[in-house]
């Protein structure tokens, strides 16, 4: 029987359980002793001039080695991230320190080298900043008007816009609804925060990153450093979660390398929590407005996405995300018009990056809630507006409005499925009884569909080196690199399953770009489809390798050789045999394969959510009391890791239709700039969830998988959220913003009362 | 100043800092790096440690106030190769991801589960409002617990 498919045990984990893994704050590298301890300055404003930095208070602090500011660093500035219609204005480039003009409150001003950690809080406080306050620009309509610009040398605040409008677009409908829906600003928030350390050794630097993707790190690190490949080394070691916010090398880390070259020591900086939720990347942070229009029958005819993008200070990931959403426009539905148009600017803010789902959550949301907005005003129930509008089955591969081409989808399957665990039916019926009763605590019930998109970036690939070692146990290489997926357990059984190998000799290496200097990493739920699949292939060329050795070396025809037990045995004779040590031994160029995987287009895996929720609609209160799931991302290969990533990807989406936010007063300053104040869900706050399977494979890769690291997020978010808005519907109530905290929902409600 | 402190039964003595912090002492001093840090306001629950069979913040605590005291970590749970129950439930009902968190949970789990192992899953999941996971989504975690839980009051019967 094979080993795919089956709740195999995570190999990482007897290893984090007893010694807590290596993190890069825990390496104890001798290339690393004696390590300076890096502490940003960081600006208390939101947007100023710099009109002098006094570093004299903290050169005379007793362990300070070092304190620099803007002017004494000659790196060229990062070049903004390619935008939504080609790149952003390239004013809009950042520097590692901020230089002339400050732009979002926790933009780094100044470092400081210290002996020990505690010393750098010391020293960071007795750097002064001078500061002519200038006026913020907060809010993206704010930012819009250009009254106020960011990049006075750009001329705009505006990074770039795509799409059009249509004006005749809703001719012909019955009915159409539009709303203006926030899809606010969150943090990633991983458990560990950023963290760097550099050390030169001659002429060579590496950099220890907790991070998704070593080799772009090493790639935007030789571009900023003017260095080639064989002088720069990036090593990821275990990393505490990424969720899209640790994909690419940011400014403070990249400085890095130019301080340990400076004080000539090698360096280590670990940012606060507090400085973590103001300085690295949010995300989220969408305007949007949708309209939506069509028969009083429930029939969708026509769908309007409107999008303001939030880049924040600079233009990162957040100035391209956009379009990701426009591709993902109509989600699983079959709406004969479709259009969307997008408008990316930069605020007085954290700036915006990728963040579980980066752009396609943005997409489901709106659609997902313009549904119940039609379905509310048709008087239709929600699920069937759903069924009604579907993509079918017989329209794969379905090529949408946004550009897509879905590859494989059970839509109406999926949601059936969900609808009868959860018994829709009786959820509807309690709802009535409460409702008729007139009780304090009201039902909510929330649906949704969605389809993602995953190896959006396919085009790509992956690599996935096989190797033999000569004691016959296995080496695999692979530039995904996981914060916590599970690739060593998946990787391992998908060489094992081929290869016939015990797990326990598999190992899976990954994250050090001087053992695999090209590939790309793991972000938008790419690992198993690509990496996985090139570890795949490169296991069956292992194979076909080892028995045309085997059959050399015994003197027999291939056909005559079959693998059994872990080795390689003549049918019907066991007693001749080689093992995959003999093998390895005596192969002359080793046993190992290399394989480049890239897949022909993206695949779409998809769902379908319901939600249950009950709200004190005396306080507001909600209580998020069930969640009932299919994330069918095709064929499994490990349940238990599949499992996993919905659970998490279902809390982070909930949490965002519930609880968290960051939010900026008028002025710019962030009003949740710790976990005190940042409502991070927490167990206290979920239900257990249910979870049904459903695999429909993909046509696209020899092991019909998809993926599913985003997908729990983008289907939990908009059912948590219409949930919460279904509950108070009876009262007229038609719209909250997320998230939907006791004191949103209690205003709605009386509004209605 | 000079603090001693028995940690995973083992008596250690270091010169430390007044304002060290007890989880700088753990991963500075004793080179146990198991024990992480999260957060600077006691909010997460990555830090969490026995102090004198209790869990504690040890981001809250002074190596100072830990003097005399005996302090468990992540590294000082499992019984040599064989790990403690709360380890082995965590690894069966995959109660993690990357890990982070985990030391934290871990310690807080058992400490709740020596104070009650007849918890019910809304007791373990307000038993753990002061630990963090980005990652789990917390279900597994509670289903670790329990069946931690579980196994240790059948054992008690
Ligand atoms: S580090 Fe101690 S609670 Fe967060
Ligand atoms: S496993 Fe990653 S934070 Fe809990």
């Amino acid at each position: 029987m094979s080993i795919l498919g089956t709740r195999v045990e995570r190999r990482e984990d007897p290893r984090l359980l007893t010694v807590g893994g290596t993190y890069v704050d825990d390496l104890r590298d001798p290339a690393l002793d004696g390590a300076l301890h890096v502490t940003y300055v960081r600006s208390p404003l939101a947007h100023a001039k710099i009109t002098g930095i006094d570093t004299s208070a903290a050169w005379e602090l007793p362990g300070v080695v070092g304190v620099f500011t803007a002017a004494d660093v000659d790196l060229p500035p990062f070049p903004p991230n390619a935008g939504i219609s080609g790149p952003p204005p390239a004013a809009m480039a950042r520097p590692h320190l901020a230089s002339g003009t400050v732009r979002y409150v926790g933009e780094p001003v100044a470092v400081v080298l210290t002996e020990t950690w505690a010393l750098g809080e010391d020293a960071a406080e007795l750097v002064s900043g001078d500061y002519e306050p200038l006026d913020p620009v907060v809010d993206v309509g704010d930012a819009l008007r250009d009254e106020v610009l960011l990049f006075p040398e750009a001329g705009t605040n505006v990074t770039g816009t795509s799409g059009e409008l249509d004006d005749s677009l809703f001719e012909g409908c019955e009915v159409v609804v539009t709303r203006q829906i926030e899809n606010q600003r969150v943090a990633a928030a991983p458990l560990e925060v950023r963290t760097a350390a550099c050390a030169w050794d001659g002429h060579k630097v590496t950099l220890w990153l907790s991070n998704q993707n070593a080799q772009s790190c090493r790639d935007e690190l030789m571009a900023n450093l003017g260095l080639p490949q064989e002088q720069v080394r990036v090593i990821t070691p275990d990393v505490g979660g990424g969720f899209g916010a640790k994909i690419g090398v940011e400014q403070e880390a990249a400085l890095l390398a130019f301080l340990a070259k400076r004080a000539d020591r090698p360096v280590k900086w670990v940012e606060s929590r507090s400085e973590n939720l103001v300085a690295m990347t949010h995300g989220r942070a969408q305007r949007q407005v949708v309209t939506i229009g069509g028969r009083r029958d429930g029939t969708v005819l026509a769908y309007r996405l409107e999008i303001i993008q939030d880049v924040g200070a600079y233009p990162r990931m957040g100035a391209f995300l956009p379009l990701l959403t426009r591709f993902m426009v109509s989600g699983v539905y079959d709406i004969p018009k479709v259009e969307s148009i997008a408008r990316a600017v930069v605020t007085n803010t954290t700036p915006i990056g990728a963040y579980r789902g980066a752009g396609r959550p943005e997409a489901t949301a709106a659609v997902e809630r313009a549904m119940d907005l039609f379905a509310a005003e048709t008087g239709v129930d929600p699920a069937e507006v759903r069924r009604r509008n579907l993509v079918r089955p017989e329209q794969f591969p379905y090529s949408t409005p946004g550009g897509m081409t879905y590859d494989t989808g059970e839509y109406l399957k999926g949601l059936v499925a969900v609808l009868e665990a959860a018994d829709y039916r009786a959820l509807r019926e309690e709802q009535a009884e409460r409702r008729a009763e007139g009780a304090t605590h009201q039902l909510g019930i929330g649906l949704a569909s969605y389809v993602e998109i995953t190896a959006p970036n396919n085009t790509e690939g992956e690599t996935g080196h096989v190797e033999i070692r000569p004691d016959g146990s296995v080496l695999v290489l692979t530039g995904s690199s996981p914060h916590g997926q599970g690739h060593w357990t998946s990787y391992a059984m998908l060489v094992s399953d081929q290869l016939g190998i015990d797990l326990d000799k598999i190992e899976v290496v990954h994250g050090d770009t001087d053992l695999i200097p090209k590939r790309v990493g793991t972000m938008g739920s790419r690992s198993l489809q690509l990496g996985g699949s090139a570890v795949h292939r490169a296991a069956v060329d292992v194979k076909e390798k080892a028995r045309k050795l085997a059959a050399e070396l015994i003197e027999i025809d291939e056909a005559d050789l079959e693998l059994t037990d872990g080795s390689w045995q003549v049918r019907g004779t066991p007693n001749v045999s080689l093992s995959w040590a003999e093998l390895a031994q005596r192969a002359e160029d080793g046993l190992a394969a290399d394989v480049h995987f890239t897949e022909d287009r993206p695949t779409f895996p998809f769902g379908s959510h319901l939600a249950v929720v009950e709200v004190d609609t005396e306080t507001g209160k909600v209580n998020y009391l069930r969640h009932v799931t299919v994330d069918d991302a095709g064929v499994i290969i490990n349940p238990i890791l599949t499992e996993g990533q919905r659970h998490g990807g279902i809390a982070q989406g909930a949490a965002q239709a519930l609880l968290e936010e960051v939010s900026y007063d008028a002025d710019g300053n962030p009003q949740n700039a710790n976990l005190a104040d940042y409502a991070f869900i927490t167990a206290a706050e979920l239900p257990s969830f249910e979870l049904l399977t459903m695999e429909t494979p993909t046509t696209l890769n020899p092991l019909g998988v998809k993926g599913i690291g985003e997908a729990g997020t983008i289907g939990a978010t908009p059912a948590v959220h219409n949930a919460v808005v279904d509950a108070v519907s009876h009262l007229g109530v038609r719209h909250i913003d997320m998230p939907t905290t006791p004191e949103r929902v209690w205003k709605a409600i009386q509004v209605h009362s | 100043m000079q603090v001693s402190i028995n940690v995973n039964g083992e008596q250690r003595s270091h010169e430390v800092e007044d304002r060290t912090l007890l989880v700088q002492y753990l991963r500075d001093d004793c080179g146990l790096t198991g024990t992480n840090i999260g957060c600077d306001t006691t909010s997460c629950g990555a830090c969490t440690v026995l102090l004198d069979g209790e869990s504690v913040k040890s981001c809250t605590v002074l190596a100072a106030q830990a003097d005399g005291h005996e302090v468990t970590t992540i590294e000082g749970l499992a019984d040599g190769e064989e790990l403690h129950p709360m380890q082995r439930a965590f690894q069966q009902k995959h109660g993690l991801q990357c890990g982070f968190c985990t030391p934290g949970m871990v310690m807080a789990s058992v400490s709740l589960v020596e104070e009650n192992p007849n918890l019910t899953e809304a007791e373990v999941r307000a038993g753990l409002e002061g630990n963090l996971c980005r990652c789990t989504g917390y279900h597994n975690i509670v289903e670790a617990v329990l069946t931690a839980a579980k196994e240790k009051s059948g054992a008690a019967e």
